[in-house]
């Protein structure tokens, strides 16, 4: 790495570390993976995670002993949020990982080609975002059976659209540069002037929406859970603890309270953290 | 090498005529001044020489061979023999890659014809480098880490790595300071003297093309207007517009300035 490069991502971490927000995000996020590497191996009650039951504690209050207390089969709620973080983010980033590679190839050949084949990837990619995404997500996981694979399949099959409609549009402008021409003028092939030239050079707008969505893709994954298409148990995941708490409210808002607030904290520290590296990535959408 | 231009018309749509009969005729190692105003259709004649356009009628022969009909892989190879230097050095250099990267990739892209592996392409950017005037310093450098003269000059060494034999100097100093015009004059000439190069030199500054052209066109409304040797043209014109343009050329001489008082 160059010494100016590196002069650049430094000024531009200052940039990024004036605005309090960002750094908050970022150390949600932080927190976050931290929690979905090592959080699981160091839970209380492991044997909880994995399914297991202890019907003489059920409904305990938050205390010392269980800091989140205890659902309706006596497991421990911190146990099981901790370990629901894993699932959580491993799908949040499966489905933006998806979603975004598949949604840049689309956006990418139409928007270079142009013509025909831009109005029909466009076409498709506007009948795709007619349908509700969650009601797509729905039909696919219900048609497929249940299960993290599926789940993130599903959402990401209703979420690569945005992903094309931003490439398209940054390729298209990017194409008419005089780089691009002078590559083209040197006989360099479409995949070297899309992978060497325009790709690289409109990667900040694509990571950072792959930043601010990947909260909203956790609460996806969480709504399917949710509605009971997602993750089964006794796999710990935010949204299915979330359904089953549901009927225990709100006598014992314990068991809802906890799975609940990891999602908000999830979404929100994303959020914030999208929005810390569109002001350090993309001057123009600066205040 | 040979360049003959023969009837080229491009028509955008049905109303935009950009190029309408153009004729010229370039010879070995010659510097060929093309000059016209901004929408003259100038831009359109070298995406019409280097194919990236295809020309509505006419021919574009390059030693003997219509280039406007070229398949894809021979048009590939012909690539190797026609380069261009662009107007704005901050445009035409990809931020994102390396001044070797940047120089290293046309010799990638033609490995086949040029037969370069890895460790004789980086000897050949180094070279390229010395020739224009820069050093291995800069080979690790980004753009936006050079001056406007010195982005020039990657541009000539990219342009350069292929051994051209035909180069399209695109207003190549029109975006550069006063000072640092000459210098990259003087490199484009003592280049031309070294490599034997012909090139087409397109310009609107007419300071600048009777210093280095051998021959000029004007092109006017997508229109060559009038041609011949340089001296024969700066002398006499013989079309309204050619009177017309070289009166508004500034005069050198201080004496005769109007901005002199007195």
């Amino acid at each position: 790495m160059s010494g100016a490069r590196w002069l650049n991502l430094r000024r531009g971490f200052y940039r990024f570390r004036r605005s309090w927000l960002s750094m908050v995000g970022l150390v949600i996020v932080a927190a976050l993976v931290l929690v979905a590497l090592v959080g699981p191996a160091l839970v209380p009650h492991p044997e909880h995670v994995a399914g297991g039951i202890n019907t003489t504690a059920r409904f305990l209050t938050p205390s010392a002993s269980a800091w989140f207390g205890t659902n309706e089969l006596g497991q421990d709620v911190f146990s099981l949020t901790i370990a629901g973080s894993r699932v959580s983010l491993l799908a949040g980033i499966s489905v933006v990982v998806l979603a975004a590679g598949f949604g840049t190839l689309v956006g990418a050949v139409a928007g270079y080609y142009g013509g025909w084949l831009d109005e029909a990837l466009m076409r498709f990619t506007d009948l795709m975002l007619t349908l509700p995404s969650l009601i797509l997500a729905m039909a696919v996981a219900a048609a497929m059976g249940p299960g993290l694979g599926n789940t993130v399949f599903a959402i990401a099959l209703s979420w690569w659209p945005g992903f094309a409609r931003l490439v398209r549009g940054e390729v298209m402008a990017k194409k008419a540069d005089t780089f691009v021409i002078a590559a083209r003028a040197l006989g360099a092939g479409t995949p070297r002037i899309l992978g060497r030239h325009i790709l690289p050079n409109i990667a900040s707008p694509i990571i950072i929406k792959m930043s601010l969505d990947m909260g909203f893709a956790i609460l996806t994954v969480a709504s399917l859970g949710f509605v009971g298409i997602g993750v089964k148990p006794p796999t710990p995941e935010w949204g299915s603890l979330l359904s089953t708490a549901r009927g225990y409210l709100p006598d014992y808002w314990w068991t809802a309270i906890f799975p609940g607030s990891a999602i908000f904290l999830a979404v929100f520290g994303f959020n914030l953290l999208g929005d810390g590296l569109r002001d350090v990535l993309d001057p123009r959408a600066r205040r | 090498m040979s360049l003959e231009i023969i009837g080229l018309s491009k028509h955008y749509g049905r109303d935009v005529v950009a190029l309408n009969d153009v004729s010229l005729q370039l010879r070995q190692g010659e510097c060929f001044g093309l000059i016209g105003e901004s929408g003259s259709g100038k831009t359109t004649l070298t995406r019409c020489i280097l194919g990236l356009e295809p020309p509505t009628s006419g021919r574009i022969l390059f030693d003997g061979v219509d280039i406007t009909r070229l398949g894809a892989a021979a048009m590939r190879r012909m690539r190797a023999r026609i380069q261009i230097v662009f107007q704005d050095p901050y445009a035409s250099l990809n931020p994102r890659m390396s001044a070797h990267d940047i120089i290293a990739e046309p010799m990638i892209i033609h490995r086949a014809t040029l037969g370069l592996e890895h460790r004789a392409r980086t000897d050949r950017v180094v070279e390229l480098l010395g020739l224009v005037g820069l050093g291995p310093q800069h080979l690790s450098r980004f753009p936006h880490e050079f001056s406007g003269g010195q982005r020039q000059r990657i541009g000539i060494a990219r342009a350069l790595a292929v051994n051209p034999e035909l180069l399209i100097l695109d207003e190549p100093t029109s975006a550069l300071d006063v000072s640092v015009q000459a210098q990259v004059l003087n490199l484009l000439h003592s280049i031309q003297q070294r490599l034997g190069l012909t090139y087409l030199f397109i310009t609107h500054d007419l300071g600048v093309v009777r210093m280095v052209a051998d021959r000029v066109a004007l092109i006017h409304h997508g229109r060559i207007v009038e041609q011949g040797d340089t001296a024969q043209v700066f002398a006499g014109p013989t079309t309204e517009y050619g009177r017309m343009l070289l009166a508004a050329m500034p005069e050198p001489d201080p004496d005769l300035s109007p901005y002199r008082r007195g």
